[in-house]
């Protein structure tokens, strides 16, 4: 398939000189997400103020987070390497005892070639507490595959399925007694309901991976079980000690289009089965992502063209905004494609795809999806260009005067002082932008700029550049 | 290895970037992996900057690693110096390229031969120094450059300006307040009849740069950078320069006193002397003095205080509290380590106990024993603020986006002893409102204590202590009431008398 999506699409690739976040931000968002793990960033002064200065205030809540800061002893291999590690891990375990101490090695663990790896094991063993090894170093990866390294890492450490089959004992154990108290909450009933429906339709497991806001995990997971679609675990999980089992039975989907690491470990390592599917972001995505699903698992869908339909109504307001405006994507955080999609879908105008990385064959589906969606649209192919130049990007953005720019915060101010509309891209990355509840979110900060502008746009001082500074930029 | 959440100085590549990107037309160029420039965020976010910030990155990848940059770096210094036509272009290294041990210096020299621009690598060990000594060195190379190929070609023209005149250097990009220092600077000189020659690197050309040395003296308005430049600037050139922070009255007089020092010795016909300037503006253009001496601030006397910042804020501000208002500073702290001994000398006789330490946990904890009315350090000492509920005053960098205010608000000059006046005042709860909370014991803070919001179900009030209760200011009487019911709840007392309100009084004070 994915030869043949590259015959039709055509893909560019520039410089590689573009802005984007350090992929260690992932730390993040994941530190929030498993409850019960600790990361230890390995690295230099230059890594710990990027994520003090780009995380802001997240730092002062006592985050489950720290600096392993690399001293010139480290450097010059004056100090070992494994003695270091162990003093600041044991310090850790006795101020927070988590379950999982995350390592996430950089460029300077990578250069000095730290064996992160290798020493994991062994600290482990001595520490009685689980150490995954990351590398999400920006000589390798952009922004958001932090946490597809994270990810992947972490998929070595579910247990196996046959596991799995105990615990569905117990759960349907469980579910008997459930049974009893049901009439206590009408909730429950439904949950009880469907259980039974799923054990007469009986598909095999399905585990969901990538990190999403708890809210939105079980707003998709609901949304599958409409369609009596059981989800029997996502990676990751809420707590590290709850990792769903994987086996060559189970099947796995990706949520984000930025997990293409994860993805093909846990093909090629844990032997799952991947649904490649476009990824549900918008109302079209979300049900294109279901409709994928059921079909692997031989299930009719219901009402989902009708759910769909009612979404697309609710947005009303949003897409008159929108219609026909245009939009470039400057890339920085790998969900360029989904997002360029749903807005074509929208009504708006593609120019450019700026994407830092572009897996074909993970994203082979999206990419399909793109396609057909420009087709119904009746509008031309945007360019996909891997690895942008935002030099070049710039030029093309002044000759083009798109009418939204979605960007990295560093170029954002002096764009808006340029009178061209834009949109932090970091912002899609933080908010909820998953399912059919959430493509409302999406639109939400796409049109914020515009109806910004709604207000503002009659006062005369759209370009706040002087003149001569005009020709500068970059 | 350091087990480290947070840092009061950037790594020393920052540094570098804020000196370049602070002069006009100078683009720098780092030598480093995807996503370490997020120094533009920074500039772009804090600063509001309308322009694009003028770094790049000469992306360090797995293809970098294998065969080392060969022809990357270089190309990169041309391309830019073909598409942005800089004067200057600063090569800047990154712990990644430190370790990597890459001859830049090769470089620029192969570079430099093929493009337009000046190019320079910035001479900074990112594992030696910090960001603040990394703009000072920077500061200095650039300077050094420009004056010594000045030299070369014979284009150094050294003559003084027939007016005294003065460079203000180390105004620049990031630094706390540093725009509206450099306005007040620059109105100080100008009532005192001089003209700035250059201000240096904010808005400065290093085209202009070899006209610095025209000046009578230098001026250096901050610790922390600026200073070598000007020490380099009067062992080559012989400029005097002065490096007197005029923060706080005080300060604010013994530098320009400094200044006619060194006007009066250039100057051959009429000495100038500024005193009735500094007694006119001391006394009746800032109202600091005036502040000082009034009854608001004979509130604060005593009250205890702790500062913590960088060394020339920190040492300033713990001489404005303890000398020009009165109050006692239990410990005064900077986490420039490598200034400790200067720090130390200037705060010696001002303040209990000195912390010298970058680690913010010490600080927390330092705090936490103390307990002071007031704090003044930065965002970092706020944040323990709040978690310790005592107000905070933010007086010097690590910064968030609120400390680049877009109105006007010097810490410098006349106009900044004004400033920090309104500052530590509003940072102290503010006198008869604490002087009434202390006699009625706290704000009204609608504590809980029965599930419903009125509490007189089960209690009653006699009629003399309703009366009582009546003739407490209504902004605490609700505490008083909680307070004493809490405490007649806690004896059993089912009706409260005046006697039980004061018991309880007594209860909670002690």
């Amino acid at each position: 398939m994915s030869n043949k999506i590259s015959e039709i699409l055509t893909f560019e690739c520039e410089t590689g000189n573009y802005h984007t976040f350090c992929p260690i931000s992932c730390v993040a968002w994941l530190y929030q997400k498993i409850e019960d793990s600790f990361f230890l960033v390995v690295g230099t002064k230059t890594c710990g103020y990027f994520l003090q200065n780009a995380l802001g205030v997240m730092i002062f809540a006592e985050p489950r987070y720290a600096m392993a800061e690399l001293e010139e002893g480290d450097i010059s291999a004056q100090l070992n390497d494994y003695k270091e590690l162990k003093r600041l891990c044991l310090q850790i375990k006795k101020d927070r005892n988590p379950s999982v101490i995350i390592w996430i090695g950089t460029c300077t663990t990578e250069i000095i070639k730290m064996d992160l790896e290798g020493m994991a094991p062994k600290l482990e063993n001595e520490l009685g507490i689980p150490i995954v090894v990351a590398r999400a170093n920006g000589l390798d990866y952009a922004f958001t595959q932090g946490e597809d390294t994270v990810l992947a890492a972490m998929a070595h450490r579910c247990p196996e399925q046959n596991t799995l089959v105990d615990n569905k004992k117990v759960i349907q154990q469980d579910s008997t007694i459930q049974d009893f108290f049901s009439f206590l909450s009408l909730e429950k009933k439904d949950e009880t309901t469907n259980n039974s429906s799923i054990k007469s339709k009986k598909h095999p497991p399905l585990v969901l991976f990538g990190s999403l806001p708890s809210t939105v995990a079980s707003q998709l997971s609901s949304e599958l079980k409409r369609q009596s679609v059981q989800v029997s675990g996502w990676l990751p999980t809420q707590r590290y000690t709850d990792l769903p089992s994987l086996g060559d039975q189970v099947y796995v989907c990706g949520v984000n289009p930025f997990l293409s690491r994860t993805a093909t470990t846990l093909m090629r390592r844990r032997k799952c089965k991947l649904i490649g599917a476009p990824f549900p972001i918008g109302p079209d995505g979300t049900r294109a992502w279901i409709e994928k699903i059921c079909s692997v698992f031989n299930i009719k869908t219901k009402d989902l063209e009708q759910r769909e339909q009612q979404i697309w109504e609710n947005l009303k307001d949003y897409l008159d905004l929108i219609r026909g405006k245009s939009v470039f994507f400057m890339g920085d955080n790998l969900l360029e494609i989904s997002l360029a999609r749903f807005l074509i879908r929208c009504g708006m105008i593609v120019y450019e795809i700026g994407i830092p990385y572009l897996d074909k064959r993970y994203q082979a589906a999206e990419l399909l999806f793109l396609q057909n969606t420009c087709k119904n649209m009746g509008i031309p192919m945007p360019r996909i260009v891997e690895k942008p130049d935002n030099y070049n990007q710039i030029q093309r953005m002044r000759e083009l005067q798109p009418d939204l720019a979605i960007t990295g915060m560093a170029h954002a101010n002096p764009l808006e002082a340029r009178g061209i509309n834009t949109k932090w891209s970091v912002e899609f990355t933080f908010a909820q932008i998953h399912g059919f509840t959430n493509a409302r979110d999406v639109l939400e900060l796409v049109t914020r700029p515009l109806r910004r502008n709604n207000n503002l746009e009659n006062l005369g001082w759209n370009d706040l550049t002087k003149k001569e500074k005009q020709i500068k930029f970059n | 290895m350091k087990l480290a959440y947070w840092m009061y100085a950037g790594p020393a590549h920052i540094g570098t970037l804020r000196v370049a990107s602070s002069f006009k037309n100078v683009h720098a160029i780092m030598h480093a992996p995807l996503g370490d420039d997020y120094f533009n965020v920074m500039r772009s976010m804090l600063e509001r900057e309308r322009d694009f910030t003028p770094v790049t990155a000469s992306i360090v990848d797995r293809h970098v690693l294998a065969r080392g940059s060969q022809e990357k770096v270089v190309d990169n210094i041309t391309r830019k110096d073909k598409e942005e036509r800089p004067d200057l272009i600063v090569l800047t290294p990154t712990c990644t390229s430190s370790i990597l041990q890459e001859d830049l210096q090769n470089f620029v020299d192969r570079a430099s031969t093929t493009s337009n621009s000046d190019v320079i690598l910035a001479d900074v060990n990112h594992y030696r120094v910090n960001e603040l000594q990394a703009a000072d060195r920077t500061l200095e190379q650039v300077v050094r450059y420009y004056l010594e190929k000045a030299c070369r070609q014979g284009t150094l023209d050294q003559s003084l300006t027939k007016e005294p005149s003065a460079n203000i250097i180390g105004i620049f990009t990031l630094g706390f307040h540093n725009q509206h220092d450099c306005r007040e600077l620059k109105r100080l000189l100008q009532d005192l009849n001089i003209k700035v020659n250059k201000v240096i690197p904010e808005g400065g050309s290093v085209k202009d740069l070899q006209s610095l040395p025209k000046a009578w003296f230098n001026l250096v308005p901050y610790r922390e950078i600026g200073l070598m430049t000007a020490i380099y600037l009067e062992k080559n050139f012989g400029m005097p320069y002065v490096s007197i922070t005029p923060m706080g009255i005080v300060d604010t007089a013994e530098c320009v006193r400094q200044i006619q020092k060194h006007v009066n010795n250039l100057v051959l016909n009429k000495k100038v002397d500024y005193e009735p300037y500094i007694d006119q503006q001391t006394r009746f253009v800032s109202q600091a003095a005036w502040f000082s001496r009034s009854i608001d601030c004979q509130n604060l006397t005593g009250k205890k205080a702790v500062v913590f910042g960088d060394a020339t804020h920190a040492a300033s501000i713990t001489r404005i509290l303890v000398r020009e208002m009165g109050i006692r500073v239990s410990c005064t702290g900077t986490y420039c380590k490598h200034d400790t001994e200067w720090f130390k000398e200037q705060v010696q006789g001002f303040c209990d106990e000195i912390l010298i330490t970058d680690d913010h946990t010490e600080v927390g904890d330092m705090i936490a024993r103390i307990e002071p009315s007031a704090i003044f350090g930065t965002q970092m000492e706020r944040h323990i603020g709040k978690r310790l509920d005592i107000p905070c005053g933010v007086i010097s960098s690590p910064v968030h986006i609120q400390n680049f205010p877009l109105g006007y608000r010097p810490f410098l000059g006349y106009e900044g002893t004004n400033q920090i006046a309104d500052l530590i005042y509003n940072s102290f709860t503010l006198g008869m409102e604490d002087h009434l909370l202390e006699i009625f014991g706290g704000h009204d803070t609608k504590e809980v204590i029965t599930k419903s919001l009125s509490t007189d179900t089960d209690l009653t009030w006699n009629y003399e202590s309703q009366l009582e209760l009546k003739k407490i200011p209504g902004f605490v009487r609700g505490k008083i009431k909680r307070n004493t019911e809490k405490f007649a709840r806690q004896n059993n007392i089912t009706t409260i008398t005046v006697e039980i309100m004061y018991a309880a009084k007594e209860a909670l004070s002690a």
